[in-house]
């Protein structure tokens, strides 16, 4: 056994067990600051991990694979949890006990997710969503004094233990019919496969596995948990949610269609399924987004819309369709985590979270305004920045496997008019900052004197700054890797 | 490094540094934009006077013998060029160049940009915002009319989208502000995507996104069988473009945001809205979608036809019941769109001629027409033209200024507009001949109604009762205005100095022709 193909999950763990460790020794002040060790210690870790970056795959019997994949995701896990982690620490105030466990459990699920991005067989598989998720639901539901909090904690258990039984039975069904869970080997012995019902069985297992995946992306109808739990979470855990969890699920199902199901890609029903969920995914998030008030929840909304992007990229089955979701999903950090930052730190000045605290914003911090006003730019896909490269080469690979899959047209329709509809929403927020009127049930004006903006509020900002613009301006680099990493992986096509 | 890169450069560079000064020193802003803007001009009148047309002998050769590079940009007539890479995995290039149309549109685009800058100083609060967006919006569109990669043109034109939102919303005028610049984006922005999935298609074609190769490309194709550009996905291809880019140009019944856009829109943004960046679409349609799939093009220009008769008669209609000074201007600018989309429509190159000549006459005429409404809001704070009566007498040089404006609007000879609409309609004659015949009554008539009509209210007659106090255009406040009337009596008078131009794109004009003339024969 190879202990060096998972030198990162290790020293990631590392870091987690040793934050609760020096918390002993810590006095409660200064607890807060724990959290630039952490980004310490994952930027190391981070370079690491790109350091190791097409050395070739190195395969363990463990169903684990270090292929130009896996560190892609790796390097992307890692990435979102140091912002994520400096978020905590400028929300930390908010925490009111705890503050390294919650590092702690950071770490931990980046473990998970870092674990995800190399499963080769489907117990690691099991394994790796559980880390995520139970780590999850402790996360949820961290800020114990806030009903919101535990509520969405528990509602996140009750939807996600469901999910997790559903992907388990699925799994159990793909062992009970090929007798393997290496990907490979289930791929080898599904081409062996002539009995009719066994194959039935092989397919509701994968089925249902991709159910359990279907959860962590939000797709509909796997989405009813997301509102609530976006909004009663802590601003920190939604971002890594919304960027780290659901990138798990993605990694997952690239690895398990292109992987584990080489028969089931020629099967016209499976494109026909993810057709119509990318498709009622994307209209039911940028519709339910058009009247939210709360930012967290229109978020959440807008989340739910852009994992429709991804699926849209996930149903042509090639690696053109896998690179445009690797890039998209780069382009999506830097979006999501400047608006949920930003978010973070005007909600605590006000207390609240509807959409009207960003009133004046442009006046009371320029920066935030910024970053804000080009988080949602990049999201809603306008040039300069990188949401709009995103969302082109995704169309560009939907729209290239038109002649393959007739049924293309059906999903690049709903697609551009979910855009258009999200372009509401999301202009509405750039309208609160620029000429908001601030609580129109109110008649005070809004706020106008300077908002202060914490340190490490401030390295997000300028890092999402610096992701946006430069990815929007410059893509070629991460186009270029996200091309390595996906290069021959839907072999079949 | 090409002249057309500082020509785009200037204005997006001058966003930058402003973007690093404290928002208190005011006058840096509008000096810093004025001197952008007036870098471009210069530039650009240099490019234009420069342009030296390649002998139209030359072109006999065509198709081009050469696939690549410099040999290419001769053949199609292209200028100043300049290739960088940028994006190898997609193969994008930042890769800009004139041809005759290009360069009339860039020279008009930096003297209505001047303009427009000139005539901002109404803006007195959040300068610094205003003049970055606007520098943004600038540079953005003057780059779209220079691109030679498709990317990079879509890309440069829809750096105007969010500008365009935010200084309605923050610096718009009427209690409509919100729902106009919530109406205009959503419009725009379901155009553009149109357009996007539309060049997608072309590029997947083609292989490229450069224009020329492209074209190059679509000459192969044009003669041989195999590997041939079918026509049902050129119908496909040309009727995203034909929508998505007509949406962005108001085409009927596409247009209803136009005028109410306008109408909300701070001067300087409706100068370069309705006066640039709408010509883009217009650009586009003759730059892309007619020489890369005339046989789509020929299932779908009839209709064109149709539609843009829907501008002529409706917009028309429309404009003369208009008791708002912007909303008339707005209706009777998207009513103009009609001429250049039948100049389109016919693909002959008289009228594809004449129309890039109404692009270049009506974006100059807008920038007027809306910068002298700005400046009458600004002095009265209203438009109402029940409220405003026998302005002339208390303005005589912003009065003269508005009757010329008003009259080049209807078409009188001596005007750019006139050349480049009589130019339409002998190029449409023989193609369409009902529509061309109901296009010029209504122009007429139409048109004459209601901008006489606009001009005996407002100006002439006694000064009204309700008429707030105003007060003339002084010294060099007059230069925008000046400048740009004295443009359009420049190209009214002598055509030919654009007409030259145009004329030397004859590469393109022939690509579109040829395919439709083959159908007719």
């Amino acid at each position: 056994m190879d202990l060096s193909l998972v030198s990162l999950e290790i020293g990631i763990t590392l870091i987690g067990v040793a934050v609760l460790l020096v918390d002993l020794w810590t006095p409660t002040e200064r607890k807060a600051q724990l959290g630039w060790w952490v980004v310490g210690g994952l930027v190391a870790v981070f370079c690491y991990s790109f350091s190791t970056f097409n050395q070739g795959p190195g395969t363990g019997a463990l169903g684990y694979t270090k292929d130009s994949l896996a560190v892609f995701f790796q390097g992307y896990f890692v990435l979102s949890a140091i912002l994520v982690v400096l978020l905590t620490q400028s929300y930390a105030n908010r925490i009111r006990s705890g503050i390294s466990e919650l590092y702690a459990l950071i770490c931990f699920a980046l473990a998970g997710m870092s674990f995800a991005a190399g499963a080769n067989s489907l117990a690691m598989l099991f394994v790796a969503v559980e880390l995520i998720t139970i780590t999850f639901y402790v996360l949820t539901s961290f800020e114990r004094n806030r009903f919101r909090s535990l509520e969405a904690g528990v509602k996140y258990l009750i939807l996600g233990a469901a999910s997790s039984a559903i992907m388990v039975f699925g799994i159990a069904l793909i062992y009970g019919s090929t007798g393997a869970l290496d990907f490979h080997e289930i791929a080898r012995a599904t081409m062996a496969l002539n009995d009719d019902s066994i194959m039935l069985l092989y397919q509701l297992g994968v089925l249902m596995t991709l159910a359990g995946l279907f959860f962590k992306l939000a797709a509909v109808p796997f989405q009813v948990w997301v509102p609530d739990v976006y909004q009663g979470a802590p601003t920190p855990v939604t971002t890594f949610l919304s960027i780290g969890s659901k990138a798990a699920g993605i990694v997952l199902m690239i690895r398990l269609l292109a992987e584990a199901c080489p028969p089931l890609q020629h099967e016209v029903w499976l494109r026909q399924l993810l057709a119509l969920m990318a498709a009622a995914t994307i209209l039911y998030g940028s519709l339910c987004a058009l009247r939210q008030r709360n930012l967290k929840r229109l978020l959440g909304y807008s989340s739910i819309a852009s994992a429709g992007f991804v699926l849209l990229g996930l149903v042509t089955l090639n690696d053109l369709g896998a690179q445009a979701v690797l890039f998209y999903l780069a382009a999506y950090v830097f979006g999501v985590v400047g608006a949920f930052t930003v978010i973070a730190v005007v909600s605590e000045e006000s207390a609240d979270e509807d959409i009207s605290i960003l009133a004046n914003l442009h006046q009371r911090s320029p920066l935030m305004a910024t970053v804000l006003t080009l988080s949602i730019i990049s999201l809603a896909g306008i040039p300069p920045l990188a949401g709009f490269i995103g969302k082109f080469i995704l169309l560009r690979a939907a729209i290239s496997s038109l002649e393959v899959h007739p049924i293309m047209p059906w999903v690049i329709g709903p697609a551009l008019i979910g855009v258009v509809i999200s372009f509401y929403y999301y202009f509405s927020v750039i309208r609160e900052i620029f000429w908001g009127k601030g609580r129109f049930w109110k008649e005070e004006a809004p706020a106008t004197e300077p908002l202060d903006c914490p340190r490490s509020a401030e390295v997000i900002l300028l890092t999402c700054l610096f992701g946006l613009i430069g990815l929007g301006l410059f893509p070629e680099p991460i186009l270029y890797i996200a091309g390595e990493a996906t290069n021959f992986l839907f072999f079949a096509n | 490094m090409s002249p057309l890169t500082y020509i785009m450069g200037l204005p997006l560079a001058m966003a930058l540094i402003l973007a690093v000064v404290p928002g208190e020193k005011r006058p840096f802003f509008r000096w810093g934009a004025r001197l952008a803007t007036l870098g471009s001009l210069l530039l650009a009148i240099y490019v234009f006077s420069v342009f030296d047309p390649p002998i139209t002998d030359q072109l006999g050769t065509f198709p081009a013998q050469a696939t690549e590079g410099s040999a290419l940009e001769d053949a199609y007539g292209y200028k100043f060029t300049q290739r960088v890479e940028w994006i190898p995995t997609l193969n994008i290039h930042y890769y800009v160049g004139v041809d005759g149309i290009g360069i009339v549109m860039v020279l008009m685009a930096a003297l209505v940009a001047f303009a427009a800058t000139c005539c901002a100083q109404e803006i007195r609060t959040r300068e610094k915002e205003f003049y970055i967006l606007l520098l943004l919006m600038t540079g953005g569109i003057l780059g779209a009319f220079m691109s030679l990669d498709i990317f990079l043109m879509y890309f440069l034109h829809e750096l105007a989208l969010v500008p365009t939102f935010i200084m309605i919303g923050v610096w718009g005028r009427g209690k409509d502000k919100d729902f106009a610049a919530y109406k205009i984006t959503l419009y725009l922005s379901l155009g553009a995507l149109l357009t996007l999935a539309g060049v997608i298609m072309l590029y997947l074609q083609f292989g490229s996104f450069s224009l020329l190769n492209m074209m190059d490309h679509a000459t192969q194709f044009a003669g041989t069988e195999a590997g041939a550009f079918s026509a049902a996905e050129q119908n496909v291809i040309f009727a995203l473009l034909m929508f998505g880019l007509g949406i962005l140009v108001g085409l009927w019944p596409f247009h209803t945001w136009a005028p109410l856009g306008y109408g909300a829109a701070p001067t300087a943004t409706a100068m370069m809205h309705a006066g640039v960046i709408k010509k883009f679409g217009l650009f586009m349609l003759i730059k892309v979608a007619l020489p890369l799939a005339p046989e789509g093009a020929q299932t779908w220009l009839p209709i064109l036809a149709l539609l843009c008769l829907g501008n002529i008669l409706y917009c028309g209609l429309v404009a003369m019941r208009q008791k708002d000074l912007n909303l008339l201007i707005g209706n009777s600018s998207v009513a103009h769109m009609g001429f250049v989309f039948l100049g389109i429509a016919s693909v002959t190159t008289i009228g594809l001629t004449g129309a890039v000549m109404v692009m270049v006459a009506h974006g100059l005429l807008a920038g007027l027409a809306f910068g002298l409404s700005g400046y009458l809001y600004s002095q009265a704070r209203t438009l109402d033209m029940d409220k405003l009566q026998g302005l002339l007498a208390g303005m005589p040089f912003w009065g003269t200024l508005m009757i010329m404006a008003l009259m080049a609007g209807c078409g009188l000879p001596g005007f750019a507009n006139f050349a480049g609409e009589l130019t339409v309609f002998f190029g449409a004659w023989k193609v369409y001949p009902v529509i061309t015949t109901i296009g010029i009554w209504s122009a007429l008539v139409i048109g004459a109604v209601y901008m006489l009509r606009a001009i005996r209210t407002l100006l002439h007659g006694m000064k009204g009762e309700q008429t707030p106090e105003v007060e003339d255009l002084k010294h060099w406040q007059r230069l925008p205005y000046a400048l740009l009337i004295a443009v359009l009596l420049l190209f009214g008078f002598y055509p030919k100095l654009i007409t030259d131009k145009i004329g030397q794109s004859n590469a393109t004009f022939r690509q579109a022709t040829e395919a439709q003339a083959k159908e007719s024969e």
